[in-house]
């Protein structure tokens, strides 16, 4: 557990590190939401010197940061200038969806990847493993803009799908079962679209993990001593690979989330991307700063689960460190 | 013999597409400012051989598009003029390099007629020159991009891997930093920093910055292993114990031996950057109108009418493809090499 509790520590200091960096870089910006509100001509320079000191932006630096710190321990990421809310109350809807979408891609991604490389690597420069790799560079070639424009015109044109947001206008009146189809039908394309853009870099790493264990010598030996192939294969060399695996699905969090943040904006997912397009566009500092602390929170939890996963499968390691 | 070839191919082609994009002036047959109002979104024009009266022409020709009297927005051929196509012609003039200006065009029709060979937008501009223009930008800030990305991150990784101690902590937990954070919210993040309504040229130049920035990072882990191991071959520890100077050992014994990863690393950012740039655009946080650029002409896509009806909006992503399949093989290729020089 000591190794947890490492891991967990590490994790709060690059927490507090993303922090400084975000909120040093974002207060260094040179135009901020009053520099906009006072070019509006409704706007009187008295209002706005009276809304700086009301929000505290007119304290230095450390003062905001530690003001923002006690704010984030109360839940609140600071106050959005633009929204006139706390940040944390628009944040926690849109982290949830945001959650919904990449749980589901990541799943279906691991589902498709999985069988496919595994599939690659018993076929090792055989047809299968051609054709497979063709098709996953090809789709690691589309920019992942294309992919989601390529679903949105797939559903306007079929019309099976809707092309954006995640409920219809109907659906609150609709029965349970009613609404549960509706969010299904809405969440299909921003699932396929994060998955297919997972997918390829996947399928790499299962099957070069897969190809490592396959020419081991213990896996030589079982085969001579006439294991049969798919046992083989499912009790003997997969487990050995899950590994390396594990830790990608660490790694890959990252990308995902930021495959995420555009896939929201292109087939509007009511994620955490649209929201922060918009900050930027408002230059709502603090709703920028609490959704890149967000995605890196993520993130360490993230590695966080690869890692006790990892210690969980691996008796090697936890020989280590106990 | 096939693999040779197969490499000429892409090297190539890869070539070409460079070229195309850096003289987009000569390739395209016009401005990419220039706009013809009355044909929004008209079709690429096909190049015909036989004409009306079904007589063949060895040279090319193109009729010009008018608006169709029983709907509005859609075009056909006026068949009543046909305008050939001629290879360097003259037309509108515009900036080679630096202070050289030129009127002279790879291709081009005479005056009143119009060859449109990817289609307009919707002001009627040309497709295929906006994209020749766009693809400088999109290129350009992918080339400076991961050099300024290679140039910081080499430069950290192997000053953190030859000196060691706590240089290398410092910049390591920073690479960690870097790289642990989704590449898009720290571009986002980076990118909310910088004023939202700048010049184009400014936000070129930004976007390059931004881009490198973000980028530094895995350079400089990845050379940092490898100078690492390299300052304990023998012969740089042969160097050293002759009395070599640090400065010595690093250029003449070190940095070659990481040139092949380099480029390497190179080949795989390049692509990568190009993205980055072609989604900053695509979100409007990039470069903007009229300029154009790779990823504010895809930005187009968005709007519904365009995404169903004109397929041709969509050759700026083709090109993107074709762009990233040749950078993706040259990478895997130099990667083949590099690890059979390095065993």
């Amino acid at each position: 557990m000591a190794r947890v509790a490492r891991r967990i520590v590490h994790g709060l200091l690059l927490l507090a590190g993303v922090s400084v960096f975000a909120f040093a870089l974002l207060s260094a910006a040179p135009g901020n939401f009053f520099d906009e509100l006072r070019l509006n001509p409704q706007v009187s320079p008295e209002t706005v010197a009276a809304l700086k000191i009301q929000y505290g932006m007119d304290r230095p630096l450390p003062v905001r940061y530690l003001r923002w710190v006690a704010s984030v321990a109360r839940g609140q990421f600071g106050y959005s200038l633009s929204y006139h809310c706390t940040v944390g109350s628009l944040l926690w809807l849109r982290a949830r969806n945001t959650l919904l979408l990449t749980g589901f891609a990541t799943l279906l991604a691991w589902m498709v990847a999985l069988p496919w490389g595994v599939l690659e690597a018993l076929h090792r420069g055989g047809w299968v493993d051609r054709m497979g790799g063709a098709v996953t560079a090809v789709l690691l070639a589309i920019p992942d803009v294309l992919l989601g424009l390529l679903l949105l015109l797939f559903a306007a044109r079929t019309g099976w799908f809707p092309t954006g947001g995640m409920a219809s206008v109907d659906a609150a009146s609709a029965a349970f079962l009613g609404r549960l189809q509706d969010a299904a039908l809405h969440l299909f394309l921003p699932v396929v679209a994060l998955a297919l853009g997972t997918i390829p870099i996947l399928v790499r790493h299962v099957r070069s993990a897969m190809v490592g264990v396959l020419d081991s010598p213990f896996v030589e030996a079982a085969r001579g001593h006439g294991i049969p192939k798919w046992r083989l294969i499912y009790r003997h060399a997969l487990p050995a690979a899950t590994n390396s695996l594990i830790s990608q699905l660490g790694f890959s969090i990252g990308a995902l989330l930021s495959m995420s943040l555009l896939m929201e904006v292109v087939l509007s997912w009511p994620g955490l991307g649209p929201l922060v397009l918009e900050a930027i566009l408002a230059r709502d500092v603090y709703v920028v700063i609490a959704a890149v602390m967000l995605s890196s929170v993520f993130l360490v939890i993230g590695n966080l689960v690869a890692d006790l996963l990892l210690y969980w499968s691996d008796p090697r390691i936890r020989a280590v460190s106990p | 013999m096939n693999k040779r070839r197969r490499t000429i191919f892409v090297v190539t082609l890869l070539a070409a597409l460079h070229l195309f994009v850096i003289f987009p002036g000569f390739f395209a047959p016009y401005d990419y400012s220039a706009q013809e109002r009355e044909l929004p979104f008209a079709p690429p024009s096909p190049l015909h051989f036989v004409d009306a009266a079904g007589d063949f022409h060895s040279r090319p020709f193109v009729y010009s598009w008018k608006e169709r009297p029983d709907s509005r927005g859609a075009y056909e051929e006026d068949r009543t003029q046909m305008f050939k196509v001629r290879l360097f012609a003259m037309g509108s003039p515009y900036v080679v390099v630096g202070p050289w200006t030129s009127r002279l065009h790879l291709f081009g029709v005479a005056a009143p007629g119009r060859i449109f060979l990817f289609g307009t937008d919707d002001f009627g501009r040309d497709e295929f020159s906006r994209m020749l223009y766009g693809g400088r930008i999109s290129l350009f800030a992918g080339l400076l991009g991961a050099a300024v990305a290679l140039f910081a991150g080499s430069a950290l990784g192997v000053v953190s891997g030859y000196y060691g101690k706590w240089v290398d902590a410092v910049v390591m937990r920073l690479v960690e930093l870097f790289l642990a954070l989704p590449w898009l919210y720290l571009l986002f993040a980076v990118r909310a920093v910088l004023p939202l309504r700048i010049k184009t040229t400014d936000a070129f130049l930004l976007l390059v910055g931004v881009v490198g920035l973000v980028g530094w990072a895995r350079p400089a882990r990845l050379l940092r292993g490898i100078v690492l191991s390299a300052k304990e071959r023998n012969f740089v520890l042969a160097a050293r114990a002759m009395g070599a100077s640090d400065l010595h050992i690093l250029r003449r014994h070190v940095l070659p031996q990481t040139y092949g990863t380099m480029l390497t690393i190179a080949a795989l950012l390049v692509p990568q950057f190009i993205l980055a740039e072609v989604t900053l655009s695509f979100l409007g946080l990039g470069v903007g109108e009229p300029m154009p650029s790779w990823g504010n002409l895809l930005a187009e896509l968005q709007k519904y009418s365009v995404l169903t009806s004109y397929w041709w909006m969509y050759l700026p992503a083709i090109a993107l493809v074709v762009l990233f399949l040749a950078y993706q093989w040259t990478s895997a290729k130099l990667q083949e090499k590099v690890a059979v020089v390095n065993t």
